[in-house]
């Protein structure tokens, strides 16, 4: 397995992948449909967004297993074939990065809050291990847990990832700006509070993505740093906040804004950067061109 | 007021569901808003009295979780202790001595199965007072229109987490108007806007539960 924290520690800051779900329903994905069953019926169509990011410079990229949580397939009746699918999403992309690339087996938060009883932590840990095994199976070389808002959740899947894959594991959370300015959780949770729990639980890598843009994220990433100037820092940031044209969702920041932010997003402190939703292989290619050419 | 229906409110602001509840940390061994309601009853306190003072300690959590001051799980444990307090009301209203103030059809639209938001807003609705009808995750536009059908005078809510979802929220409001050209459609969920609501042609936009709460108050004030 190679080595994710070793090639950040060599200094370079890292390109990694945009979206999938927006890139996935270009290929025809509809609302509604299992994204993570696609590993298996369209496997053409996930390697093509794989391949996608890869031809467009990234060092790595995720798998096509956000909800791939045996709680999550369970919304559409396949939870047990969670194994499967997460293996099947390692694979595709395993093939598409090749030997040299970085595969992130992605793992999504459940929907599910332990707080009011409805799943257990034993639930919630046995899923989380039976995803992180098969992600490890199919060829992921690190678990990048991710979309985190609760810090219990967030915690019960580094350990349980810890123990079921051995690897290396990323772990972010997507934070909101606060009516006072700070950045929270929809959980309440605040950037510090998350760096000490995740790293006291076992990830080596730590981060946020999702619901914010560029100048968003410069600001989450100051935060991380202030408690926390050691352990390296991804960011996979949105092209923005969505608006709606014309019955059609449009993301707001094109690929030469992002690019145009990437040495904010660097001189704040990250080490990895790559894209959330509204993000495509064109917003990838800019960022690594922007990265390797500052 | 009684200083029981107080404490009452002030569970169910907090949180504080029943003794055996953990939470809040700081209230751990004490009696919840189930055991307190049950005493208030007994002692012949009248259920409105505590109805109101529970739909108060709503409105002020509700605005605290609007000024980000408590966040998602605050607000579930005050809805569920407020679920404690009307379990114990339940037989007073359905005598009809209290009305409900209209009906909420409430869903996360087609493609999305998200529900944490969804049924924060369907509870705080109900603590309102509202007759709430949850139809779920996921619901197609000919769900919500079936049981419009059968609640004619009834707000809609549409909800969705997805910023894939936000193009079945705009198709639903279109669908839902092309029928009933009327109706209060009001939508809400993490990747809208004002503009986005407008954009799709809905009434209302509720950036949270409390939102909706007082988006429904104005319009049954209209009304």
């Amino acid at each position: 397995m190679k080595s994710l924290l070793a090639a950040v520690k060599k200094g370079k800051v890292l390109v990694s992948d945009g979206a999938w779900g927006t890139q996935l329903h270009q290929c025809g994905l509809t609302s509604g449909e299992c994204p993570e069953l696609w590993n298996v019926t369209r496997r053409a169509d996930v390697f093509s967004v794989a391949k996608g990011y890869i031809d467009a410079g990234a060092d790595m990229i995720e798998t096509n297993s956000f909800g791939g949580s045996p709680l999550k397939l369970g919304r559409y009746g396949l939870g047990d074939r969670a194994a499967e699918l997460n293996e099947a999403a390692a694979a595709i992309s395993r093939e598409a990065a090749g030997v040299d690339r970085f595969v992130l087996g992605s793992i999504g938060p459940t929907g599910a809050i332990l707080m009011t009883g409805e799943v257990t932590e034993e639930e919630l840990r046995e899923g989380f291990r039976i995803q992180a095994e098969a992600l490890q199976k199919g060829g992921a070389d690190v678990v990048c847990i991710e979309t985190m808002s609760a810090l219990d959740e967030a915690c019960i899947a580094v350990r349980a990832a810890r123990e079921a894959a051995g690897g290396e594991i990323v772990c972010t959370f997507t934070f909101e700006k606060t009516a006072t300015g700070e950045y929270r959780t929809m959980m309440g949770i605040s950037p510090a509070e998350m760096v000490q729990a995740v790293k006291e639980a076992g990830a080596d890598i730590i981060g946020t993505n999702c619901g914010n843009g560029f100048d968003g994220m410069v600001e989450v990433v100051r935060e991380i740093k202030k408690v926390d100037r050691l352990t390296p820092v991804l960011v996979h940031a949105n092209a923005g906040k969505p608006v709606l044209r014309n019955g059609v969702t449009v993301f707001p920041e094109t690929p030469e804004m992002m690019a145009s932010k990437v040495n904010d997003l660097i001189g704040a402190g990250a080490d990895i950067i790559g894209g959330c939703c509204g993000t495509g292989p064109e917003h990838i290619r800019a960022l690594a061109e922007a990265i390797r050419y500052r | 007021m009684n200083e029981l229906v107080e404490t009452i409110g002030r569970c169910v602001e907090r949180g504080k569901i029943n003794k055996a509840s953990p939470f809040p940390g700081d209230m751990k061994g004490l009696d919840g808003a189930d055991e307190l309601t049950h005493q208030a009853l007994e002692a012949g306190t009248d259920a409105e009295a505590i109805l109101q003072a529970c739909i108060a300690a709503m409105v002020r959590i509700g605005e605290k979780f609007g000024r980000n001051e408590v966040f998602v799980p605050e607000m579930l444990m005050a809805a569920k202790a407020m679920k404690a307090v009307t379990e114990h009301l339940k037989p007073f209203f359905q005598s009809g001595s209290v009305q409900a103030k209209g009906t909420f059809i409430i869903g996360t639209v087609a493609g999305d199965l998200h529900d944490i938001g969804k049924n924060l807003v369907s509870m705080f609705v109900e603590g309102n007072g509202w007759n709430v009808v949850d139809l779920g995750v996921d619901v197609k536009p000919e769900k919500f229109i079936d049981a419009i059908r059968k609640q004619p005078k009834c707000v809609v809510g549409l909800s969705a987490l997805l910023t894939t979802t936000i193009v079945s929220m705009s198709k639903t409001v279109q669908e839902i108007r092309a029928l009933f050209p009327s109706i209060n459609i009001v939508v809400g969920g993490a990747p809208l806007t004002m503009e986005i609501a407008k954009e799709m042609g809905a009434n209302g936009y509720a950036r949270d539960p409390q939102g909706a709460v007082r988006w429904l108050a104005a319009i049954r004030e209209a009304s």
